[in-house]
């Protein structure tokens, strides 16, 4: 999934070296490595889309630097060689890519292809790496996929959405229904791993019974993860604009509480399991590791315009603008945008907002005194599972996965 | 020119008068223009409402403060011989309703004054009381006329009003303009003329009336008197009869208009003194004053001690903030003798003050000061009076805060009440009838002062009257009805306390003593509002009005089902650790009461009188 907002974050700037202060490598062997690789372009842009992504094929940079489709993965290289220099003599290898977007396989299978041997090269990846890229279903075939695969691809995501077409059509997918799930059977027949859908509820206009259908259908084609999100309808896109001209209802908070309780119950009888409030998987195996390493503190370089990175409590992100980006690494800059070098109680902030979304929860002994008695009465009320809270951990109950950002808001205190 | 001096004046010299006037009716501006004719502020030193020093006076063109001005003044015509050149000493009184005690004041102090009205709005409701008070303590009323050059001056018909009020011709109302300075040389010696000169006996012990008593950062108390008998002298020791307190006279003078320094004050005269004391209230309005060593036996009537109507709870916004409100209040009260206060706690509102004032204004006064001279943010509960609660058993409480209405076996419940005097459009008699036939009002008299408009008199409880009565007035008479009250006692009625729960828990801000007949539809409202005002919790909220035990009204807010994002990956980390933050901010200005947030903005919005919750009571 895609982890870059359109909106940054403020921050420090960013050296033009992108040199990482002395303190962020220390203890890196320790940690797990990954890479994120953003590919911003899109054949059409979605309305409820508020990522990072343009349209068109050609950008060019103030600079004169070319921001095109052709030339993308020979930028993205760059900035892996540019990880390198930063990185120094930090000899870990790459345990798990996540090629997302936009919509990465609107690039030649090849040029996906090139950008890992990059890694490969200048890092290694590790044996099992986990190797992911988003797809989407009118611009994958059997062939591509297999391209895929062969360059070294094993596991692939697509984007769904909804069985249903009217609820497709609000949110502007190109797709025909069955398509995604005809995907999953041309990705396993092309030596797949691990697959993934993307399911998006509580669109307007869809109903229960179009939930249900569209959960009916992605187990049906039987992918071993599924992604499962409310809609968000962000500011300043054109779902945005059209709800609040009133030619779209908005769909209110209880209907997506239904929806997920709905998702639960269904992923649970088909045999997923959640291991994040939106991601449920057939096995432990199945789950996407990278995404994992978000969530536990672990390290990863996110390369491309708008991308976020993190080593060892440095969060930074690069410039959004694609010309700026290919601006930046042709004249030997960091296309870093900003930084943020997080305090002591940010990392124990973030660790419980992070932690306490996944089934595994976080450790009570994380918590301050005033938190640790929100928890004590998040237990009494029914959000936190009385059997890991004996064991000194916070994990949500149903009900406490609906409410976990008011748990996360007791906790922290 | 020949300027008699203080303490050396003539008595016959001596013209004592204030000018009475409605807000907005031209009295500053009046002034303004008889310190430039007499001479004391020249054309450099001149500011618009010169007189009036708080800012928010200025800005509300209100004046809280009196003051006395000395003004030199040689009538250039009438009987009085030519040339002679006269003591004029203005008394500024203030103007409001909730000062009438120390207007009452103010105008003891006078023999004479000028009645000022607006020949475009003719007479309102707060001149008429004043005029009354004036004509019972035996003035010499100088109807006038003001703005006269504007194009909707009505003089001949408010001409005739005045003169009906007053007892004269329609003719001898003097037409002016405090604007231009049209009419006002002839008024300044219309007063040299009728005002009276002060008697007084000169050889007697001091006797001086203190009207005023203002407090100043760098002189401590400075206290405006007028000598009745006898003669002050600097330097001299001072007793104040009430208290028999003796203090050293450090300074004694007048004002033209500053403060200036003389040798003594004598028979008739007006001037200030200062004594050295920090704290207005060891020089009460009323007091009289005379020397320590064989002074007078006899202080002079009419000295009352300021009390109280309306209370409420002040509260900080920020708990950390009250001892800052202590120290605002203390100082306000250096300068406000009529402001009593004590530390009271609220469950819901934390640590705070109950402030007894005398009346609306007067509170809104307070409250906009501590706010804009001391930076502090406060909720304010919703002002009521003080009710006095006879139980059947004998005992007997008086209860200033609602929350700490008796239970148990009530005998009778005793409300003040106030003889209200309304000044209308005859249109609105029957708008105006209905509104106070719904605040329990009883109607005493109802006279026409011209063709179209009316005097409507009601006694009604002051409890009706402090909760947003006079903005519904304004508002169903289009802004044309003026407004005045006088407490006149208690009565007993039918009162009840309505209790607001929230989640079973009372909430002590809320609790309201009301008119039985009106509890229920003030625990509806307030559930109403309140169920739109708090947000949904993790649980189910009921919300309740309830009297004793007995549940009149309820509401309930729905547990919250989802308060979860989505999505939160790689990048969406830093900007969900600070929405975090900001939150935690915003959980900050959250009020736990039992286990239920409120905003504090609900908490203002309940609170303000205002029906519509959004307004803060206007005057």
């Amino acid at each position: 999934m895609d982890p870059m907002p359109s909106a940054l974050p403020d921050g420090e700037p960013m050296p033009e070296d992108g040199a990482l202060p002395r303190p962020a490598l220390t203890g890196a062997a320790e940690r797990p490595l990954g890479f994120y690789l953003h590919v911003p372009y899109c054949a059409t842009r979605c309305g409820y889309c508020d990522f990072n992504t343009y349209t068109a094929g050609e950008l060019r940079g103030p600079g004169g630097a070319l921001a095109s489709r052709e030339t993308y993965a020979a930028t993205l290289v760059e900035e892996i060689r540019l990880a390198r220099k930063v990185l120094g003599d930090d000899p870990r290898p790459v345990r798990t890519v996540f090629v997302g977007g936009g919509t990465p396989t609107l690039l030649p299978a090849a040029d996906l292809g090139r950008v890992l041997a990059a890694l490969r090269e200048e890092f290694g990846l590790a044996p099992g790496a986990e190797i992911t890229t988003e797809a989407n279903p009118e611009t994958v075939d059997p062939r591509y996929l297999a391209d895929l695969r062969a360059a070294g691809f094993n596991r692939v995501s697509f984007g769904m959405q909804s069985a249903r077409r009217h609820v497709l059509k609000i949110l502007d997918r190109t797709h025909t229904p069955g398509r995604p799930e005809a995907c999953v059977a041309e990705a396993r027949a092309a030596g797949f791993d691990h697959v993934n859908l993307d399911l998006i509820y509580g669109t307007p206009g869809e109903s229960d019974d179009d939930w249900r259908a569209s959960l009916e259908a992605a187990t049906g084609a039987g992918p071993d993860h599924i992604s499962a999100y409310a809609l968000i309808v962000e500011e300043g896109t054109q779902l945005a604009r059209r709800i609040r001209r009133g030619e779209i209802p908005m769909t209110d908070d209880d209907v997506h509480a239904d929806r997920y309780l709905i998702a639960e119950e269904h992923l649970t009888a088909a045999g997923y399991s959640w291991y994040e409030v939106s991601n449920w998987a057939t096995t432990e195996a199945a789950r996407c590791r990278h995404n994992e390493l978000y969530w536990t503190g672990a390290d990863w370089w996110g390369a491309g315009p708008g991308a976020h990175s993190h080593v060892g409590g440095v969060r930074w992100w690069n410039v959004k603008h694609p010309a700026a980006y290919a601006q930046a690494l042709a004249e030997g800059r960091s296309p870093g945008a900003g930084r943020e070098v997080l305090a002591g109680e940010d990392r124990r902030v973030e660790r419980i907002l992070l932690e306490l979304r996944l089934a595994a929860g976080c450790p009570l002994d994380l918590l301050a005194p005033a938190g640790a008695r929100a928890a004590a009465r998040a237990l009494a009320d029914g959000l936190l599972e009385r059997g890991p809270y004996e064991a000194g951990r916070a994990v949500l109950t149903l009900r406490g996965r609906l409410l976990a950002d008011a748990v996360v808001r007791d906790l922290v205190d | 020119m020949n300027v008699p001096e203080p303490s050396r004046t003539d008595p016959a010299l001596l013209r004592n008068f204030c000018i009475i006037a409605h807000i907005d009716h031209g009295k500053s501006t009046l002034a303004d223009r008889m310190l430039q004719l007499t001479g004391v502020v020249d054309q450099r030193q001149m500011r618009a409402q010169y007189l009036d020093r708080m800012d928010i006076e200025r800005e509300r063109g209100i004046t809280i403060k009196s003051q006395a001005v000395r003004l030199p003044w040689a009538p250039s015509e009438g009987e009085e011989k030519s040339g002679t050149t006269h003591i004029l000493n203005m008394i500024d009184t203030p103007g409001h309703v909730d000062f009438t005690y120390e207007v009452s004041r103010s105008l003891a102090a006078c023999e004479g004054c000028i009645l000022l009205v607006d020949a475009a709005q003719g007479i309102e409701a707060q001149t008429l009381a004043n005029l009354y008070l004036a004509m019972e303590n035996d003035l010499t009323i100088i109807p006038v006329l003001n703005k006269i050059d504007l194009p909707a001056a009505q003089p001949e018909k408010f001409a005739a009003e005045l003169a009906n009020l007053v007892g004269c011709e329609p003719e001898d109302v003097l037409k002016v303009s405090a604007k231009t300075g049209v009419g006002v040389p002839e008024l300044l010696d219309k007063v040299v003329r009728e005002v009276p000169a002060p008697v007084g006996v000169k050889d007697a012990p001091a006797r001086a009336m203190i009207f005023d008593s203002v407090y100043d950062a760098y002189r401590g108390v400075v206290t405006y008197v007028k000598v009745v008998d006898g003669t002050l002298s600097k330097r001299e020791r001072i007793k104040m009869m009430s208290t028999g307190a003796a203090h050293e006279l450090l300074e004694i003078g007048t004002n033209s208009p500053e403060m200036k320094p003389a040798d003594g004050l004598s028979v008739g005269e007006v001037g200030y003194l200062i004594t050295g004391v920090k704290d207005v209230r060891q020089s009460k309005v009323g007091d009289t004053i005379t020397q320590l060593s064989k002074g007078a036996e006899e202080p002079l009537g009419g000295y009352k001690d300021p009390k109280p109507m309306v209370f409420s709870g002040l509260y900080p916004l920020d708990g950390s903030d009250y001892p800052e409100l202590r120290d605002a209040l203390d100082k306000l009260q250096l300068n406000d003798a009529a402001l009593v206060y004590e530390p009271e706690t609220s469950a819901a509102l934390g640590f705070g003050f109950r402030v007894g004032f005398l009346g609306l204004l007067h509170l809104e006064v307070i409250r906009e000061r501590l706010e804009r001279e001391f930076g502090l943010d406060l909720i304010a509960t919703a002002p009521n009076v003080v009710y006095r609660v006879e139980m059947e058993d004998g005992s007997e409480h008086t209860v200033t805060n609602p929350s700490e209405f008796p239970t148990g076996k009530i005998d009778k419940v005793h409300e003040p009440v106030v003889r209200a005097t309304i000044l209308a459009p005859s249109e609105f008699i029957g708008a105006i009838m209905e509104l106070c036939q719904t605040r329990r009002g009883s109607l005493l008299g109802m006279d026409y002062l011209s063709e179209d408009r009316v005097e409507i008199r009601y006694t009604l409880p002051l409890a009706e009257v402090v909760f947003d009565f006079f903005d519904q007035l304004k508002s169903k008479t289009r802004g044309y009805a003026s407004l005045d009250y006088e407490p006149t006692g208690e009565q007993t009625s039918d009162l009840v306390k309505v209790d607001i729960l929230l989640h079973g828990d009372k909430v002590d801000a809320f609790s309201a003593i009301t008119h039985k007949d009106k509890a229920y539809a003030y625990g509806v409202r307030l559930v109403a509002k309140l169920r739109e005002l708090i947000p949904r919790q993790n649980f189910e909220v009921p919300i309740q009005a309830a009297i004793g035990s007995r549940v009149i009204a309820r509401e309930t807010v729905r547990a919250i089902r989802k308060d979860v994002l989505a999505k939160c990956y790689g990048g969406d980390i830093s900007r969900k650790r600070k929405l975090l933050e900001k939150q935690k901010e915003g959980k900050k200005r959250m009020k736990m009461v039992g286990s239920v947030e409120v905003p504090q903005e609900a908490f203002i919005a309940v609170l303000s009188s205002d029906s519509d919750g959004d307004a803060k009571p206007k005057k």
